[in-house]
């Protein structure tokens, strides 16, 4: 039997263990095991679909009976199942690291009984997004994340999240507007919405047809995938949502927002049409963001801004619609993932430890919790990009695709690359400089939790195991570099190939369109 | 293809108010903006369908052209399904704004505008640097505070305050 024939149980295992949790709501170890035990069987078996297609295969599941052009389809490739595996594994890691908070502080920071099952959908949600291979099928894994995250990014419902969940909301609720008036649009122009099936039948539309649904899913996608001008929601929602909860969305949602970019650009409209925008945007998207970094006091802040800036690392190897481009694109995003989620979990620990996020009011930290300092300093410098950690690759990789396309567009973008990263540096210095080295007492407002005696605030075992299993997954994406750069690679080459996806999808004897304007557009 | 031109019309005058509502700073008309553009979409997704025709399945004998393509309606049941929920959500949201703040206004990002008044001047980052800085130099200012009489007094009053206080 295929092993890919089990791909619908990544979606289907979290919404049962959501149903088990919710009617587990008043047995809170009960409710714990279950969602932790779902999750993990969920990850074992989605890294045996990325086993089975290590090799480069890609296979596809028809699910309820229908035939591929008229039924949903779920894809297996390199890509989404490597997504797959990342995520889940930060999710696990993120649900272990909640369980432990709310083990902690009892329900008063977030209500256990409620947040399980609502995260275990968002997990469901993420994972049918990556594995779909048929866009309204696409829009309804987004609009399971979406709400799922409406309710935790609400948890509590205090003032500052009712106000930030407000925003978040009202963007989403537009974007995926936005994205049903595109799939609408793309089915009365084509009659059908399986993304193989599209693949064939866009390339049929005249060229100005093809350029306003194509534009019109990247507006969708990238206010999701928060790129610039479309990314001012996300550092205005994202900090007040709880530590573990503002670390899972980081990690993932605007990831998805990316996945489906990548989907667009190579699958639906392959070839460089909208290649000169989508740098500019990407290198806007790297400078904007990092420069908001540099001006925030409050570390989830700086973070959201690294984050809104470090997307544009990937659309740019979008843009390139090479090889290694895209191949270092999709190892970006699996290094990304991981380190950002990282980095918002460590921050929870600094205000667990601290009593606050801010840095006028941190300092000293690295004297007093000095495995908190370690917990900080890897993902940090990971993030900035130094060697040897992965984000240096995964920059080192992008920077040689952009010289390789040798464009004066693609030196402008490495350049901008490179200063992003060195920016980003900057600001991780700041965190670092204030919140750790100087002394409690240099603090512009010193927090009193600093200056206690005794063992104030000293985080549960749990918080701090997760989020080093993290840090460790982090670090085992810079061991094993060479053969997930591999993968990444290969990837690349199905996605921008295109025959095995639709193949796979819709049989063997289909002709594939052979791409329009490649190569001659530089 | 026959166009339905009533359709279309309604379409385009709820994504004209859909939009000007969402533009609005006042919560509740944010929502009826989004509940406007939902169904505008919805009927946008209705179009795509084609000519009105049979229930599709109707009979066996029934030629396939005069069926209506049933997909778009299967679509749209879903995205109502999805606006419904959400739009219940945000009814919760909108309550608790004014339960808690007592108005129906989106409010502003308070850390957002702090930022963005910050000085441009940093004290820790920009001040100038004074010129000794080892911890271990001994300065005329810090021993004058070692020997400090008051210094033996603290304790004292830091207790009776505790004291007091219990």
């Amino acid at each position: 039997m295929n092993l890919a024939n089990l791909s619908p149980l990544a979606v289907l295992l979290p919404i049962l263990g959501a149903a088990l949790a919710f009617l587990l709501i008043r047995h809170h170890t009960a409710q714990r095991v279950v969602s932790i035990g779902i999750l993990s069987a969920t990850l074992l078996l989605e890294c045996l679909l990325l086993l089975s297609v290590w090799d480069g295969g890609t296979t596809s599941v028809t699910l309820g009976g229908w035939l591929p052009p008229w039924g949903v389809v779920l894809v297996v490739d390199q890509f989404s199942s490597l997504m797959l595996v990342v995520s889940t594994v930060v999710s696990l890691a993120v649900l272990i690291y909640a369980t432990g908070q709310g083990m902690a502080d009892g329900d008063q920071e977030a209500p256990v009984s409620i947040f399980h099952p609502t995260y275990l959908i968002l997990v469901a949600g993420v994972s049918n997004a990556f594995l779909t291979g048929d866009l309204f099928n696409l829009y309804v894994g987004f609009e399971i994340l979406l709400t799922a995250s409406y309710v935790l990014m609400t948890l509590g419902g205090t003032g500052p999240r009712i106000r930030a969940g407000v925003t978040y909301v009202v963007v989403s609720v537009v974007s995926s507007v936005l994205f049903l008036i595109a799939i609408a649009m793309i089915y009365g122009a084509t009659g059908t919405i399986t993304m193989a099936d599209l693949a064939i039948k866009l390339a049929e539309l005249d060229q100005g047809t093809q350029n306003l649904l194509h534009v019109m899913l990247l507006v969708a996608f990238g206010i999701k995938a928060a790129v610039f001008p479309l990314s001012f929601w996300l550092p205005d929602s994202y900090p007040t949502a709880p530590a573990p909860v503002t670390a899972v969305f980081a990690g993932l949602l605007t990831k998805v927002g990316v996945y489906a970019m990548v989907r667009t650009e190579t699958l639906l409209f392959p070839g460089d049409t909208l290649n000169v925008p989508l740098m500019v945007v990407a290198l806007l998207t790297m400078v904007v963001g990092i420069l908001g970094a540099l001006a925030q006091s409050d570390i989830k802040r700086l973070l959201s801004f690294t984050l809104v800036s470090h997307i544009g690392y990937m659309v740019f190897g979008l843009a390139m619609s090479s090889v290694a481009g895209l191949g270092a694109a999709v190892f970006y995003v699996a290094h990304h993932i991981t380190v950002q989620t990282s980095l918002f979990l460590v921050t929870g620990l600094i205000e667990r430890r601290g009593g606050s996020s801010s840095i006028d009011r941190l300092g000293g930290l690295a004297k007093l919790s000095p495995l908190l300092a370690l917990l900080f300093f890897i993902p940090a410098m990971n993030l900035a990009g130094i060697p040897p950690f992965s984000g240096f690759l995964g920059k080192l990789g992008l920077l040689q695709a952009g010289v390789e396309l040798g464009t004066p567009l693609a030196i402008t973008l490495v350049v901008g690359g490179v200063v992003t990263s060195l920016l980003t540096l900057l600001a991780i210095a700041r965190v670092w400089n204030r919140a750790f080295w100087r002394k409690p007492e240099d603090a512009e407002y010193p927090d009193p939790v600093l200056q206690a005696p005794g063992n104030v605030g000293v985080l549960p075992r749990t918080m701090v195991g997760s989020t080093a299993g993290l840090v460790v997954f982090g670090v085992a994406l810079t061991v094993f570099a060479g053969p997930l750069f591999q993968v990444a690679d290969g990837s690349a080459g199905i996605m921008l190939d295109r025959s095995a996806y639709i193949h796979s999808v819709l049989g063997d004897s289909v002709v594939v369109p052979p791409l329009a304007g490649t190569g001659d557009a530089k | 293809m026959s166009i339905n031109l009533t359709l279309l019309i309604v379409m385009g005058v709820l994504y004209a108010c859909g939009i000007y509502l969402i533009l609005e700073r006042s919560l509740t008309r944010v929502l009826l903006g989004l509940m406007l553009l939902a169904n505008a979409t919805n009927i946008l997704i209705l179009s795509t369908g084609g000519y009105a025709g049979l229930a599709p399945l109707f009979t066996k004998e029934t030629s396939p052209d005069s069926y209506n393509d049933p997909l778009p309606q299967a679509l749209i049941l879903t995205s109502i399904v999805i606006s419904f929920a959400v739009t219940a959500f945000m009814l919760g949201i909108i309550y608790r704004t004014w339960v808690l703040a007592r108005q129906d206004e989106i409010q502003d990002d308070l850390e957002d505008r702090r930022v963005a008044e910050t000085p441009s001047f940093d004290a820790e980052d920009d001040a100038i640097v004074p010129l000794e800085t080892s911890e271990f130099a001994v300065t005329p200012a810090s021993t004058s505070d070692r020997d400090h009489p008051e210094a033996t007094e603290t304790p004292n009053t830091s207790t009776t305050r505790e004291g007091g206080s219990a």
